[in-house]
This record gives C-alpha cells, structure tokens and sequence, in this order.
C-alpha cells in the first residue's frame, strides 16, 4: 500500500510541487501501478540467484583512450541560457547536497 | 560529564586516466569550461555509458594497497538525486557490491600504532563544478562530471582529531606511492566529507553524528573536528540535543557553519544500473595488478632503517614523496653510502627544490651524477666545499661530476710535495701567526689554514693542509 505521504515524499525528491487534488490522483494510480508489480511477489524466488541484468553481456570495458568528444558550441546547442560557456541555472543554493 | 568521540571518514580520490570513468572524453585539469564533456556527460537521451578499464584497474590497485578484499561478481549502481551539478540526474557508483570491503590503514598517534579499518572503497563518477553567482544565476562547468573517483569510506574506528589527521596523511602516501591518483587537496583530486559524533564515556550507543563538508586541507579536518567535539559537548552539557545535520568549516573563524538540518536518512533510491552489464573480476587479473603495485612506504622505511641502518627521522624525509624514495634507492644501488646519499638528499637537494619551487623530476640531477659526485668527495678527489660547486651544476645541467671537476680544475691538491712551499711561503709572510699560536691562540690556526685555502682557490685537501701546516710550525 502506498499513501499520500509517500507520494508526497518521492515528488519532492523530484523536486516536483503537486497541488491536493493531484496528489489525490496520483496515489490512486501509484497504488494501482504497485498493485499490479505487487503480483511478482506471489513468485517464490527463495532459491534464485538474483539477477542484475538481462543482457548476459558482462565485462564490458573501455580502453582508456580519449576520444569522441564535442565541440562545446555542440555540446551548449539545447542550453537554454548559457553565459562564457557555462550553463547558466537559476541559483543554487548550496547546502551540501550536490556532488559526488 | 566525559565524552568519547567516533569519527568517520568518507575520501574521494581522483584516480588518474586519461578519459572519464563512463565516456571517453578526456580527463583535464583548468580547460576552458564544457570544453572536456561529451554527450555522455551531458547526459543526451541514447548515450551509453561504457566503464574505462584502467579506472577499474587502478581502483583495485588502491583496494590491495588497503589491504582490501577485492568482489569478484560485482555492478554498478545508479544514485537519484537532482542538483544542476549532475544534469543525467543520478549518479552511477557501486553501493551493492562495492569494488573492496574490509581494508585497514595503520597510524601512528604520539607513539602509539592503531589500525583504521576501512568498510569499502567504491568507484563512482564525480560531478561538474558549480560556480554561484551573485545575480541569482548560478553557473555549471561539466568538465568534472565524469572524472573517474575511488570513493574509501572508513569504519567509524577513528577516536580523535588527531587520529583523523594521521589516517588521511597515511592514506595520501599511499595512494601516491601507488601512482593511482595525485591526491592533491589544493587541487581538488582529494576530498573529504566527515562524520562526528560524541557520547558519553560508558554509553553503548553511539551520539547523533554531524557531518561536516567543505574540508579544503588535512589542517582543516583537524581543527574542524576539534570544534564539533566541543561544540557538541556544550550542547549535551547544557542539556541540549544534538540534531543531525550537515555543517561546514569556516576557515576565517575556525568554527563550523549549519547548511542543512537532515529530517530522516537521505534517498537516493538506488538501483542496480541498468546501462551497464554486471563484472567478473578476475583473481587473476587482481594478482597481476597486485605484481604492479610499487613498494608501499612503510615497508621502505623499515628497509631504509633496518637494511641501511639510516635514523627513522631520515626514512621518514626520504618516503615523503615516491618520486625522493625511488631517487634515494637509485643512488645507493649507483654505489653511493646510504647515508651520504641521504644527507645529500635532504640537505641540499631539498633545500634546492624549496627554493626554486620545483619537483626533482624538474631538475637534472641524476641518481648515477649523485652519487659520482658522492664518490669525488668520499675518495678525496674533490674537497666537500667544490662539493657544493659541483652540486650546483649537476642539478642545472646533465653533466658527468668526474669530467667537469677534471675539466674544470677542480680536483683537491693532495700531494704534500704540492703543498709544502705553498704552506711555507705563508709561514714565511706571516710572523705574527706564528708567535700567536706559540702564544696559545688557536685562532692562528684558522687565519692560516684561510689563507691556504685562498691560495689554492680551495683546491686544497684540508686534512693534508692541517697536517702539514702543524708539523712546519713545530719546526719554526
């Protein structure tokens, strides 16, 4: 089950404002998306080995060699405001949650 | 009431390659901005990412140098979080299976030596770089974005300030002796965010932990946890509670400054990276690994010590940097005594990089130079003070020592039958000399073997002169 409050929670990680009526609507509908991946629990997987991903490709490396890499008039093209080369944002404010 | 301290320790390193840990667009320091980004980067709809296997290679180098537990079977992951820095909107990293678990680092605090244990090491992409603005715009360069990083994160086994500072100062050498990253603070290829917190002596559980950012040197860690310890302690003291949240040291002040309270953990809705096929890793390719990594500093050290019979003060100068040990290695096995060869390398040729502000491999000085000239001294060949003439030149130019003292007319006169007349006809000028040192004053001495020296243009042996120069005033 899945409640306001959740919702609530995971849009504002999103960084996304919902007004009331939407927040209503949308727990009705994550409640029925969750429902519906809530079926893959009736499986008993007790004795699988998880699987990561479904290519079964694995050890896919890069040499470390540059290359491929644009131009920065072609990188900036679809950057709506950009100043000396750098993407212009509307103000951070910094409170330690950026960066690696 | 009495508190005891628990503090954790997250390090970010850059590890050095030529392109990013999931693109191949070139790793660079100070380019212009967004010159060095890709689509991958940038983050365009359809990219790929694809893992550089050399950052791969030399995270496992750190993880052995740690004495880490390299995983076989390991992914990557994906960390959500938005924040113009990262415009793909979540980082990839390791946080299932992270590249190491259960390393340890040793420090030493006032004498006494104790294991740090380190709980995992990671690698993982870094960020761009944000630059804020005072006109409410705030400016994103992504030429950082994708950097490849070894992230080590600490036990929280860490007691004090001070044993902070040993673990990060341990940590730098032997990164840098390993060649897997330069670990410059100053430069950004090494970060540190840490966690503090306090409880009172006897309690079971631990305090509510601050976390503390914007550490731009080992001085800073230090002094920033030194303030949270008492700044905590006075909350507790007056009754207080200690609230979880992020701060950040304040260089003018000294002090740390709140950024953010944090209401619960933080969520980063992790999943397992769905653009990147799963690893095995090899114990065959980590053993090759392994046969790469140079000799680790502690282990010179107790070589220098225990092989070379040097003092611990001169082994610790000498491993400072691996670029000074593995300069010292060479000039001994070029024949020249440990000893000399390590008076000589920090005396004169770390006086000679401070003041010129240059790293040895900026100069020309060879090991075999050193350690000829070295032997010109301790043959008698040349005296120690043409020494310093002959040093002066062998590290501004690629000179053989041997050729040039002989070439130049160096070589110390050693050859009584040379020096005799020259010490007499001094005598001779120099009466009053004579009768003072009759009378007791050894200072004649001195003024007589100056004038010696002069008239040789210091080419002569001092020992010799000193013999001869006795046994002539005997005779007067």
């Amino acid at each position: 089950m899945i409640d306001r409050d959740q919702v609530a929670h995971v849009a504002g990680l999103a960084k996304l404002q919902f007004t009331d009526d939407q927040l209503t609507a949308f727990t009705k509908q994550m409640e029925d998306i969750i429902a519906m991946a809530d079926q893959l629990d009736e499986v008993d997987v007790g004795d699988t080995t998880p699987m990561y991903q479904v290519t079964n490709l694995s050890n896919v490396f890069r040499e470390d060699k540059p290359e491929h890499w644009q131009t920065r008039t072609q990188l900036l093209q679809n950057v709506p405001e950009k100043e000396a080369g750098l993407i212009k944002v509307p103000s951070i404010l910094d409170n330690g949650e950026g960066e690696a | 009431m009495n508190f005891k301290t628990t503090i954790g320790l997250e390090v970010h390193v850059e590890l050095k390659t030529k392109t990013k840990m999931f693109s191949p667009s070139p790793v660079t320091y100070g380019e212009a901005p967004n010159t060095a980004a890709n689509v991958i980067d940038f983050g365009f709809p359809g990219v790929l990412p694809r893992v550089n296997k050399n950052a791969y290679r030399l995270g496992i180098m750190v993880a052995l140098a740690l004495h880490a537990k390299v995983t076989n079977e390991t992914h990557f992951d994906r960390k959500n979080y938005f924040y113009p820095d990262n415009p793909k909107a979540y980082q990839i990293t390791q946080q299932e299976r992270p590249l190491g678990t259960n390393g340890w680092v040793e420090i030493e605090v006032k004498g006494k030596k104790k294991k740090i244990g380190i709980h995992e090491l990671h690698v993982e992409e870094d960020a761009g770089k944000n630059t804020h603005g005072a006109s409410g715009y705030s400016y994103v360069d992504l030429n950082r974005q994708g950097t490849p990083l070894v992230e080590i994160v600490s036990e929280p086994d860490i007691a004090s300030p001070d044993e902070a500072y040993a673990y990060l100062e341990q940590l730098r050498q032997i990164i840098l002796f390993t060649g897997a990253s330069d670990v410059k603070m100053e430069e950004g290829s090494m970060r540190v965010d840490t966690n503090i917190s306090i409880a009172p002596i006897g309690s079971d559980t631990l305090g509510t932990k601050a976390e503390l950012k914007n550490l731009n040197s080992f001085a800073h860690v230090r002094d920033g946890l030194a303030y949270e310890e008492k700044r905590q302690a006075q909350v507790l003291m007056a009754g207080g509670e200690i609230r979880q949240e992020t701060r950040r040291f304040d260089e003018p002040t000294g002090t740390t400054i709140l950024m953010r309270v944090k209401e619960g953990s933080d969520d980063y809705r992790y999943f397992p990276e769905p653009d990147i096929p799963p690893f095995h890793i090899s114990q065959e390719w980590i053993d090759e690994i392994g046969s790469e990594i140079p000799e680790m500093p502690n282990k010179r050290r107790e070589r220098y010590v225990n092989d070379y019979g040097l003092p611990e003060y001169d082994a610790g100068v000498l491993t400072a940097t691996k670029e000074m040990s593995d300069f010292f290695d060479a000039t001994v096995k070029a024949g020249a005594p440990a000893k000399q060869a390590a008076n000589w390398l920090m005396g004169n040729v770390n006086a000679y990089l401070n003041e010129q502000q240059v790293d040895l491999s900026a100069t020309k000085l060879t090991p075999d130079h050193l350690a000829g000239m070295i032997k010109l001294v301790s043959e008698g060949t040349i005296s120690s003070k043409i020494a310093k003439k002959v040093f002066q030149e062998i590290i501004t130019s690629d000179t053989d020592p041997r050729a040039w003292v002989e070439q130049k007319g160096l070589i110390q006169q050693s050859d009584p039958a040379v020096l005799t007349p020259i010490i007499d006809s001094i005598l001779d000028n120099n009466g009053q000399s004579i009768e003072d040192f009759k009378n007791g004053k050894d200072r004649a001495v001195g003024f007589l073997v100056g004038q010696i020296m002069k008239q040789t243009h210091g080419k002569a042996n001092p020992q010799v002169v000193n013999q001869i120069l006795m046994a002539e005033l005997k005779k007067r």
